[in-house]
Formats: structure tokens, sequence, C-alpha cells
């Protein structure tokens, strides 16, 4: 592991109280929308499959800490905290888990496939790997264009087995992309270990094959992966330098809402949740300083539990989307000879059994 | 009017649409130094640089995805993958994402993008270098699917892909690259995708066609003139979205239908079109479609056994004679 040396600074040198106390909302507030969207999976408010971020909070929030509003992010279908840690209010990231037309992204996506272009969120992607190589094409056109910014490619440990993450690694470093391959490293790629499925489980020196450097980081500690993306970033957007970023966490529950997790024995995963929770450590840390006191926290989580249930008030009264629509978004640039709105009001009339 | 090749339709329009947009950029293995594998993209890399004319290494995934990635940032890339076959390495990348990405997020982001490829075959290129694969892309709503036959349709088609905002698969043919026709100068036409265009009239039959195929069936029309047979010839120019009234219409005058494909015949474009045909003209048939297309064989290397696996005049000239007697298809 290569050596980190902000860890060594004083805490409120590394980041103002206000600063410190946002990361703590924002780490809570996470916390409680996957709560709060498995409880509604479970509701049948939410279909499909459901990945939730719990137990990666400081990883999420260190890395958009450390982002500008120039840089860009892609991520795989695990991604609900990103987008809202990236600055979307809960309120339409929720109405896309319900399907609404208020949804990010209109109701078409749902849980995996959220998408905000006013804050360059570009999308979740479920196809496993899918995601690297779109993100090293947006650094191209960040640097074909001279433009300012970095791209984030967030993924899974089980991505850095597929093929495309290779290639990506190769063009990446050939063409000077400004891009992050940043590694949600929690152990497991649904049921298997990392150890299990990569022939080198330090996934940071991956990239050593392709002169990509890479830095593991505890993926518990918000300030810690903040800093390391800071760092890498700047090397990425001033010399087109890519890099490996493998944020080590610790997954609270199983791959998806419907995984009863049963390949990971019980008591490790109760040990887990206590050693490794990175809103326990973060709200211990700030106490411990002083910046924070109980009655502040207390408060935090009032607002955090407010908030979540404006956001699943918001996602129950929005509509649903409108049949006629069905085929809105079908092509950017309309030609001939496509599906029209009276065709999908009469497939659908057809498919209610309306005849 | 000028007589150009089809090649030299596509390498002018190249380098004419680069020069009028920036954001342009060509992409693909050995299309710069090496100026082309089929020598489409020949002088663009001295005319434009290393910048606007990329060589990439050989991971089609890859460079496909960084292509979607920076169409997806306003850049506008043309992608040449060398052929149709090792389009199957980046099918992923453009059918779970370049199809999907302006629908999946609502309409939020588009992938003006194109890619260039040859399908079919042509002199012995065996079994993995001379498959037809733009059914598979055609079948996939969200992308858009042009295979013209003539340099004047491959000059419009190219420039009318480029400045579309969708995922353009732009079909040529490695057997039409010589061939030769009128295209007009300093005329910035486009020729319209998702349009079919009667490319020969007549009354007696129509056959119907897309790219390489479209140039033997004029061919064969021509011949079946002699024997006093009027062959009118559709030809798809795009196969999605697919001109079903361009179809529908020639079928209701002239009663009879033959469509030629050089795809496998099974699940292949002349099924989707024979389908069309008998749900929207049954009543004006006068016999049962005919269908052309491959032999269903992993193509063999064996000169002879090769040619005869793949649709030509004399099996276009006998399915025009079936139709035209109305007996069945016999295979």
């Amino acid at each position: 592991m290569a050596e980190v040396a902000e860890a060594a600074q004083p805490l409120l040198e590394r980041a103002t109280a206000d600063e410190l106390k946002h990361y703590y909302y924002q780490m809570l507030l996470l916390r409680r929308f996957e709560e709060r969207a498995g409880e509604m999976y479970v509701k049948a408010k939410i279909g499909g499959y459901c990945h939730l971020n719990l137990g990666e909070e400081a990883t999420i929030v260190g890395l958009m800490a450390a982002l500008t509003p120039d840089d860009y992010i892609f991520t795989n279908y695990r991604e609900h905290g990103y987008i809202i840690a990236r600055g979307v209010p809960p309120g339409p990231v929720m109405a896309e888990l319900f399907g609404k037309e208020t949804g990010v992204s209109g109701g078409r996506g749902g849980s995996m496939h959220l998408f905000d272009r006013k804050t360059n969120f570009m999308g979740g992607y479920a196809i496993v790997g899918g995601q690297v190589p779109l993100a090293v094409g947006a650094a191209y056109a960040l640097r074909y264009q001279g433009k300012p910014g970095v791209v984030i490619a967030q993924m899974g440990d089980g991505t850095t087995n597929i093929g495309a993450f290779y290639e990506s690694l190769n063009l990446a470093k050939i063409w000077k992309c400004p891009v992050l391959f940043f590694i949600v490293n929690n152990g497991y790629g649904m049921g298997t270990s990392v150890e299990a499925g990569s022939s080198e489980p330090d996934l940071w020196k991956k990239g050593a094959s392709f002169r990509v450097y890479g830095e593991r980081v505890d993926g518990t500690d918000v300030l810690a992966v903040r800093d390391v993306v800071r760092r890498l970033r700047v090397r990425a957007e001033a010399e087109g330098e890519p890099a490996i970023i493998d944020a080590v966490s610790f997954r609270f529950r199983g791959h998806s809402v419907i995984d009863s997790d049963r390949y990971r024995d019980p008591e490790a995963v109760r040990r887990g949740r206590e050693l490794y929770d990175p809103i326990r450590k973060f709200a211990a840390l700030l106490l411990d300083h002083g910046v924070v006191d109980d009655a502040w926290l207390k408060s935090v989580a009032d607002r955090v539990e407010r908030e979540v249930q404006e956001a699943i008030d918001f996602a129950n009264n929005s509509p649903d989307p409108k049949f006629e629509d069905l085929y809105k978004y079908m092509y950017a640039t309309p030609v001939p000879n496509t599906p029209t709105a009276e065709d999908a009001i009469r497939a659908v009339k057809i498919n209610h059994g309306e005849f | 009017m000028p007589v150009i090749t089809y090649r030299q339709a596509l390498n002018d329009t190249l380098g004419e649409e680069l020069a009028r947009d920036p954001n342009v950029l060509l992409m693909g293995e050995e299309i710069g130094v090496f100026q082309g594998s089929y020598r489409v993209t020949e002088g663009l890399l001295a005319e434009f640089g290393p910048k606007r004319v990329v060589d990439t290494p050989i991971a089609e995934e890859g460079f496909v995805g960084v292509a979607i990635g920076a169409a997806m940032l306003g850049l506008r890339p043309v992608v040449e993958i060398m052929t149709i076959n090792f389009i199957l390495v980046a099918i992923d990348q453009i059918v779970n994402h370049a199809s999907k990405i302006h629908y999946m997020f609502g309409g939020q982001v588009s992938v003006p993008l194109v890619i260039r490829t040859p399908s079919g075959g042509t002199g012995q290129l065996a079994a993995t270098h001379s498959q037809s694969f733009e059914n598979w892309f055609a079948y996939c709503p969200g992308l858009k699917v042009v295979a013209p036959a003539t340099p004047y349709d491959a000059k419009g088609l190219l420039r009318a892909a480029i400045r579309d905002d969708d995922p353009v698969i732009f079909i040529e043919s490695l057997a039409l690259y010589d061939t030769k026709g009128e295209v007009p100068e300093d005329d910035d036409y486009v020729v319209p995708i998702g349009i079919a265009e009667v490319k020969r009239k007549g009354t007696d039959v129509t056959v119907v066609s897309y790219s390489r195929m479209t140039a033997v069936a004029l061919q064969v029309a021509q011949r079946m003139e002699q024997e006093g047979i009027s062959v009118e010839v559709v030809d798809l120019r795009s196969l999605r979205p697919l001109d079903r009234p361009t179809i529908i219409e020639s079928v209701k005058k002239t009663n009879r239908a033959v469509v030629i494909a050089e795809d496998w015949y099974s699940y292949g474009v002349t099924a989707e079109i024979a389908a069309t045909i008998q749900e929207e003209a049954f009543d004006y048939l006068d016999a049962p479609v005919q269908r052309v297309a491959g032999l269903e064989v992993p193509l063999p290397y064996a000169k002879e056994l090769s040619a005869a696996s793949k649709p030509n005049a004399n099996s276009l000239i006998y399915a025009i004679r079936q139709v035209m007697s109305g007996t069945k298809r016999t295979r």
C-alpha cells in the first residue's frame, strides 16, 4: 500500500467543523435512505433489483467531497448514494426507484439506471464493466475539447475481473485520459470473494501491466477517501494520468435486498458491522474532538429521518409515466417510420384486454 | 454529374464532415497510418492530423465504449470496425449501452455515434470473416441501421448518419467499394434515414433488397426485362427504422414479391420483410412470397463451395420465375 501522509495531520487541519458536520450529515442521509429503500422494496413499492450502499457511505461521501462541478461520474448499479451525495435531492431519486415520471430518469431507468445531467452524474450501469469504457470516453472528450475536470469510473471489486476493465486501463493510459478507476472493494462480487475471483487480490496493483498507478485506501474513513481522490484527481486533470483507487469497505447486507447472504458467516457479518461502520466511527471521532455533541447528532438524525420520509411521500404522490409517452425517448433525432403515441395507446389497450 | 466509386463517396464524405464540424472524429484500427484496411479513410490522417483521425489498438469493446462515452459529452465519433465479424466483441457496448442510453435515462443525453463496417462475404474469406450481422442490430430498438447500395446513397446516408444524434450502424460491403455511380458535386444533399427507395419501376414482381443485393437485383431486373417480366426493385436503404409503407405500396401494385439478402435464411432480414408483406398485403398476393438468402453453414473456404453458399443472380432469377409461376419455394 502506498504511504498516505494526510492521515498524520490533526483533524481540524484536514477539514473545517462545518465540512466535518456536512460529511456526517451526508453519510447518515445515505444510510437512512437505503434502509428505507430496503423497506419500500419489501413493500413492493420498488421493483426489479435493488442494491444498497449500506456500509459504503464513507467511500461515497469521501469521493464526492473531493470532486468539483466540472467532474463527471459513471457508476455501476449500486449507485443511489452517489447521485444523492453528488447533490440530487432524495425525492427524485426515490421517485425513480418507484418508477415515477418525476424520477431522475423519468421512471424509465429504475434503481440501476439513475442519471442527472445537471450534476454530471452520467448514469448507473447494470452490465458489469460496461460503464468503465464509457467513463474513459468521457475523459477522452474532456481532453479533446480542452475542458477542465476528471471522470470517475466507479465499479465493484468483481468488475476488475472483466475484459472491459483492462481494455479501459490500456486506452486511458495510451490516450492520457483524466479518469480515476474507483473500485469499491467490499470483499464480495455477489457471493464470490475477492480471493476466489482475482489471482491478484490486491486490486490496486491491477494497473501495473498498464503502468497505471494504484493505491489502496480505507473505504470506511471518509477523510482518507477524500484525500486520496483529491491528490490523484490533481494529477489526472493536469497530466492526463489515470489511477486506480481501491477503497476497502464492508458490505452490511447481501448483494441486493433479496439476497439472504447465506455464504457469509453471520457472526463475521455482525462483527464487521460493528468494526467497520463508517458512520459510527466518524461520530466517535467528532465527539472525541469536541466538534459535535450528542444533541447535535440527535438533531441530524431527526433531520435525515424527516428528509427521507419527505422523499418517500414525494415518490408516493408522483404520477406514473403516461402510456402515450412509451416511445417518447426512443430517438434524439426523430426519423420516419417509427412508432407513435397512437401506436402506444393502441398496443396498451390490447395489452389491458380493452378490445 | 461525376461518376465515382462507392469507396470514394465514403472517403469524400468523411473528409467533408471532418472539415465541417470540429467535434467529428474518426476512430478505428489501421485507419490512419495504414490508411484503412479497405482504403476508405485514405489520405484523411495527412489532411486532418492524429487528433481527428485516431488509430486505435485492437480493442473493439474498449474503443467502441470510449466512442460512446465521448459522444455523451458532445463529440461525434465515426468508428470503423474493420469487418462486421469483429463487431461481436463490442456488442455489449452497442446493444446494452449505445442503444439504451437516450431512452433509459429519460432523454437527458444522446449518443451521436456512427459505426461503419463492411458486412457479407467475398473472396474466400471463410467462416469467421464472411458473415452478415446487420439483422442483429436492426433487431434492437434505439439503434438506427442503414445499408446503402450506391455511391449516391452512401454519401447521402453517411452525411445523415454523422449529423444524426442517435447511434447509427452504417453497413458497407467489400464487394461494393469499387462499384461506380453518379454523385453530384457541391451539393450538400442527405438521404433521410428510415426511407426506402424504388430503384427501378416495374409491374410484375417486387424485389426487396438492400446493400450489395440491390446491385444484384438491378442487374437481374434488366435481364428479366428481356424475358418479358417487369421487375420493380425496392431498395430498403434503412433496416431500422424499416420503411414498411414503401414495400407494401409496391407489392400491392405488382402482387408478387421476392426478398433477397445475403444473411442466413432462418431468422434473417428476408423473414421480417416476408412477414410484413403477409400482414399488410395478404389479399394482394397472387403467389407466396419467395425468399433468397445464404445457405445455413459456417461459410466454407473452398472456392466453389463458398460461392454456392451465397445468394446470387441465378438464385434470384430462379425465385422470380417461381413467384411468377405461383409455386412454393423448394429448398
